[in-house]
């Protein structure tokens, strides 16, 4: 049962061939089973999923249920769950129990959907390997040496390892798309300002989104169907209709323009990583694709320009951490000062704190020109690089990482060599465009991602080139070889 | 740029982050590793570029001025770490 799609499962729902309760009831088992290997979840409720179980079945058995009812997920532990610890898999936050939930939250609940538990990240999201949660890595299926990506890192391995069928992610500069690659699976960062952020602990406010992570692209259009919209709450959200991304899955590609950057295949590729992901392309090709040579010739600016912007948001966003509402207090502080400084300091863990100082550095007096403004302007620039390009092409493709997954502790003691991972992800969040990760291949045993990014709001291209991929290949079927006893 | 363990501690300082002095030095490694990276931004060419704070140029919504909140004191402060009487607790500050 575990091996089921979101889509196969509201089928089999509805078709009364299986229960929410029983499908909530294995998969659980298989958390307690499988979960010790992987360690993606920092928190499974039982008890409330199974009475959300139960509570579905009562829906479907009278009819009229939401479309997603009965579909066991699992939320980042960065998305605030009424009533049931949100960690963001920091000291800071490890006694935290919101008094709501994310927009996002509630709409996956309104559509129907068994919240099984949380599952484990890079801390407040800053990693690209899950290695900087308080909770100890999580590890990637196909190799539990090997990290499984970050920030969003519990959620990919979760849904790698069966252990559920989807979980919602978020990605600042490729926390959904970089873990959904290397854990060989299916992960959309939407467009900035299509899901609500409201509840959802931000890291950096002008490049958050939250978006689906899934085995299929399928999957992720009935997720982002109930994700989307507009939210009042959200004064960065869009008022822009949602389409129906269902509908459009089942386009034709004929005609469709694929621009490849020069910049995303040259130095710094793995070469099996590039052949796989140049197979994929020439699929969609076959599909009836043209294929386009563009150049985005600020690419090398995109890890500088993200590494000022995102840290930067980070330094005054997480100023609110200061032991006063809520989260950690050290103990006995002597003054106010005290209070500050020691809750900020036995708190926030070594990557959290550096991106702080970072950020206060480039915001503040004498440095702001230099470092924020002018991370600012080339902003711009590379915003303008892809604007140009999609004049000529409908959507861009290339890798999605520059290989696979490395091994845990790999880089942990180099920051720029970690952030140098992003290296083709972090130009859709500068830009605010929607960027889908599709499995394309392995490589060593370990899976390689395609990364499609699309033009603003055009999530039902995305979804519509990743499903016809999927039409024609079967690299989103494969599981891990541990879970299929040798069977990839 | 080069950062110093003082530059460190001020901005530490601003951060309202305490630094153990036997954290500095790797500290400021890092953060100097870090800025290096980041200093290929001086190169490019931003002459009369103008500066991108949302990626899609959006400005901020104006609602009508209505009471939309109501009062959730009581729940918010049951996770407060000391409240007294519907009051935050620190350290005096006024002495």
């Amino acid at each position: 049962m575990h091996e089921h799609s979101v889509a196969q499962i509201t089928r089999g729902l509805r078709e009364h061939l299986f229960s929410s309760v029983e499908l909530t009831t294995a998969l659980l088992a298989r958390i307690d089973d499988l979960d010790s290997r992987y360690n993606s979840f920092v928190t499974v409720d039982a008890d409330a999923a199974l009475a959300q179980a139960r509570a579905a079945d009562a829906l479907l058995a009278a009819g009229d249920a939401p479309p997603l009812t009965g579909v066991p997920i699992a939320h980042k532990d960065i998305f605030c769950t009424r009533g049931m610890r949100t960690s963001c898999a920091s000291r800071m936050l490890d006694n935290f129990v919101p008094p709501y939930d994310a927009s996002v939250v509630q709409r996956l609940r309104d559509a129907g959907t068994v919240t099984i538990g949380k599952t484990n990240m890079d801390e407040f999201a800053m990693g690209s390997s899950n290695e900087t949660s308080l909770y100890g890595a999580a590890r990637n299926p196909w190799d539990t040496d090997r990290v499984p990506g970050g920030s969003s890192g519990g959620s990919a391995a979760a849904v790698a390892a069966r252990l559920v069928p989807a979980a919602t992610g978020t990605d600042t500069g490729g926390s959904i798309r970089q873990p959904a690659a290397f854990c060989g699976i299916t992960g959309l960062k939407p467009t900035y300002g299509r899901v609500s952020r409201l509840g959802m602990i931000a890291f950096a406010s002008s490049l958050d989104q939250g978006g689906p992570i899934a085995r299929s692209a399928e999957d992720c259009a009935l997720l982002l169907g109930a994700m989307a919209g507009h939210d009042p709450r959200d004064s960065t959200s869009s008022e822009r209709p949602v389409d129906d991304y269902l509908v459009a899955l089942e386009d034709s590609l004929k005609g469709l323009r694929i621009g490849l950057p020069r910049e995303y295949f040259g130095d710094g590729l793995d070469a099996a990583t590039g052949a796989a992901v140049m197979a994929a392309i020439r699929l969609l090709e076959d599909c009836g694709a043209s294929l386009v040579d563009i150049s985005l010739p600020t690419s090398e600016l995109t890890v500088p320009a993200y590494y000022v912007i995102a840290p930067a948001e980070a330094s005054t966003n997480l100023a609110r951490f200061d032991g006063v509402r809520y989260g950690y207090r050290c103990k006995d502080p002597q003054n106010l000062y005290d209070l500050y400084t020691r809750t900020r300091e036995e708190g926030f863990g070594d990557e959290v704190k550096t991106r702080i100082l970072i950020g206060t550095y480039a915001l503040s007096a004498g440095y702001y020109d230099a470092y924020y403004k002018k991370a600012q302007q080339v902003r711009r620039l590379i915003a303008e690089d892809f604007s140009r390009c999609f004049d000529s092409v409908d959507v861009i493709a290339g890798p999605t990482t520059p290989g696979p997954a490395f091994a845990l502790g790999a880089k942990s003691d180099d920051p720029v060599s970690m952030y140098l991972e992003d290296v083709y992800t972090l130009a859709a969040n500068l830009a605010g465009l929607p960027a889908l990760s599709v499995p394309a291949g392995l490589t060593g045993g370990c899976p390689v991602g395609l990364q499609l990014i699309g033009r603003h709001f055009d999530e039902a291209r995305l979804l519509n080139v990743g499903h016809q991929y999927q039409c024609v290949s079967d690299w989103h079927l494969r599981a891990p070889e541990a879970l299929t006893g040798g069977q990839p | 740029m080069a950062i110093n363990q003082n530059d460190i501690e001020k901005i530490a300082a601003l951060s309202r982050i305490r630094i153990d002095d036997t954290r500095l030095a790797d500290l400021s490694q890092r953060i100097t590793a870090i800025l290096g990276m980041v200093d290929k931004l001086q190169a490019a060419d931003t002459r009369g570029v103008e500066p991108m704070a949302n990626p899609l140029d959006a400005v901020q919504r104006l609602r009508a001025d209505e009471v939309t909140e109501h009062n959730q004191r009581a729940e918010f402060q049951a996770i407060a770490p000391a409240v007294e009487n519907g009051l935050y607790l620190v350290p005096r500050v006024i002495e």
